[in-house]
């Protein structure tokens, strides 16, 4: 599969039908892996990278998940199709700005995607629309002990798998759930529940992971260590809190229908108007005028179906994915003009708020 | 007077001590205003403590023994600059700084998840295919032939058993 074929082929995220879920959009885990004896990426000499580059990437792609991937160096893609990848999920920033000997290797579908020589030898990645950590678990373990037939990982009984960094031992696993969370953003309460996930032993990050900002009120929520309990019960604890955290957005849309369901409907009417038409807009706000129709669909405001077509629009906002679609690099400034463009002709024909029916949230 | 606190990144005296409670264990940091703001401690949402916890515990002020990994040549100084091991070899070399580190970290200091069974039991047998056939080598040199025949008799056997050949960039 070439990149260009895989830009254009919808995605786990991207793709219309698979958008079920109202609160957790998508569902990844991520293992850290490493070859036994061989120096860390950030370590290793030139050569030694190409050869675990070379070793990994013909050993990832034998595996029958991967049959018709895409397999890539960084080298070998554009500037502009790394951000795109980055946007999609697929590749990481870190592994973007390589300067060489690495790759990776995306599965036709692009649900899952291996990383060769980011921060460990291999980071093997699944996705899942919604909220399906168990699914996740069983597609990336599978994949794992393939692997582990043609390569000798770094692992040792006391320590687990060995990664470069100390905080990633053990398990080396990073089970993470994206969530929309408007309601908590809205009547402020995100902070506390940061710092109530933070005492569980879980981290909250925005959309595209560490640093970045959470427009669209979309986190990021994922375990914070991984040594000491097994995939099983780490997965089971996250499960948990996303749960928790669920209810209480539920219970902050409805505290919020209670005290002022005018002053929320005013805020969907208005994102619907300034989407339909403004002729400037920023990514950040493009989000979060988003993520207020996609809360009003929640609302019963707009029909289920549209939830997808936000979904798409989610990703399909951003820069990347933005240039591409118009053929050409633009500066910000321009790219704004773009996006609100994109966006008038996509809402010119959306279907129109109905507040009528609209007593009670539903999930 | 007591000696007053100082900050964990650097020499500066706290004024901000943090307690945080992760999974039932407390974490303690003590850190002046500068390093306090530095690390985002006022804005909770990009704050982790283990990242800091780590950080302070590789405070280039405490004095470190010497140790190199024999395997890549890795130093305890260049963990301290990186934060990242050179080599999974490194975390036998640098045991010593490893292992009280892990109990701040995370939630236990032993692993309890999955196990690369295969690649264990292959391993397994590469080690003893090794041993045999140096054993072999011997055996022929002081003219030994008996052992020489016992240890040929049990590669061939322990080879009948051998998965495929593994790849690694050794």
């Amino acid at each position: 599969m070439t990149i260009a074929s895989l830009i254009d082929s919808p995605s786990e995220l991207t793709d219309a039908a698979s958008s079920k879920t109202a609160i957790v959009l998508m569902t990844r885990i991520r293992l850290a892996r490493n070859l036994s004896g061989t120096a860390f990426p950030g370590w290793a000499k030139p050569a030694q990278r190409e050869e675990v580059l070379r070793i990994c990437r013909e050993a990832v792609a034998a595996t029958s998940p991967m049959k018709r991937s895409l397999n890539i160096t960084v080298g070998e893609l554009s500037d502009l199709e790394k951000q795109i990848l980055v946007e999609r999920h697929l590749i990481s920033r870190e592994l973007s700005g390589a300067k060489g000997g690495a790759g990776v290797v995306i599965s036709k579908d692009q649900a899952f995607s291996v990383m060769v020589n980011e921060e460990d030898h291999l980071r093997i990645q699944v996705l899942r629309s919604g909220f399906q950590l168990k699914k996740a678990w069983n597609a990336i373990t599978e994949l794992d002990s393939a692997l582990e037939d043609h390569l000798d990982y770094a692992f040792t009984p006391t320590l687990g798998y060995l990664t470069a960094c100390p905080t990633n031992l053990g398990t080396a696993m990073r089970a993470s759930a994206m969530m929309h969370l408007p309601a908590l953003v809205i009547s402020n309460q995100m902070e506390k529940v940061v710092r109530a996930v933070n005492q569980l032993g879980m981290v909250v990050r925005g959309l595209f992971g560490e640093g970045s900002d959470a427009s669209g009120s979309i986190f990021q929520i994922s375990n914070q260590t991984t040594l000491g309990e097994s995939e099983g019960e780490i997965i089971k604890r996250l499960h948990t809190v996303l749960q928790s955290i669920i209810e209480h957005e539920l219970n902050a849309r409805e505290k919020l229908l209670e005290a002022d369901a005018g002053k929320l409907f005013d805020k969907v009417g208005r994102a619907f108007g300034i989407l339909q038409n403004s002729h400037l807009l920023s990514s950040g706000e493009a989000m979060n005028l988003l993520s207020l129709i996609r809360l009003g669909i929640d609302l019963a405001v707009f029909p289920d179906a549209s939830r997808s077509v936000i979904d798409r629009l989610f990703i399909e906002a951003q820069p990347g994915h933005l240039q591409h679609a118009q053929k050409g690099e633009f500066d910000p400034a321009q790219r704004d003009l773009l996006r609100a463009a994109r966006l008038r002709s996509e809402f010119a024909h959306f279907v129109h708020p109905d507040f009528s029916f609209t007593t009670n949230g539903k999930n | 007077m007591a000696n007053p606190l100082k900050c964990d990144l650097c020499a500066k005296p706290a004024t901000v001590h943090l307690t945080q409670i992760v999974s039932n264990k407390v974490h303690k940091v003590d850190l002046c205003e500068t390093c306090a703001q530095a690390k985002g401690v006022t804005d909770p949402s990009g704050f982790s403590l283990a990242d800091l916890l780590l950080k302070a515990s590789l405070n280039p002020d405490t004095p470190a023994p010497g140790g190199r990994c024999e395997q890549c040549g890795f130093t305890q100084s260049d963990f301290k600059k990186h934060g990242r091991f050179g080599c999974p070899t490194c975390y036998e070399a640098f045991k010593s700084v490893v292992e009280p580190m892990l109990d701040t970290m995370h939630k236990g200091t032993t692993h309890t998840g999955k196990i690369p069974q295969r690649a264990l039991e292959r391993k397994s047998i590469y080690d003893r295919l090794t041993k045999l056939e140096l054993d072999l080598t011997e055996a022929i040199k002081s003219e030994r032939y008996e052992d020489a025949a016992r240890a040929r008799d049990e590669i061939s056997q322990v080879k009948q058993t051998v998965p495929p050949n593994p790849k690694s960039a050794r």
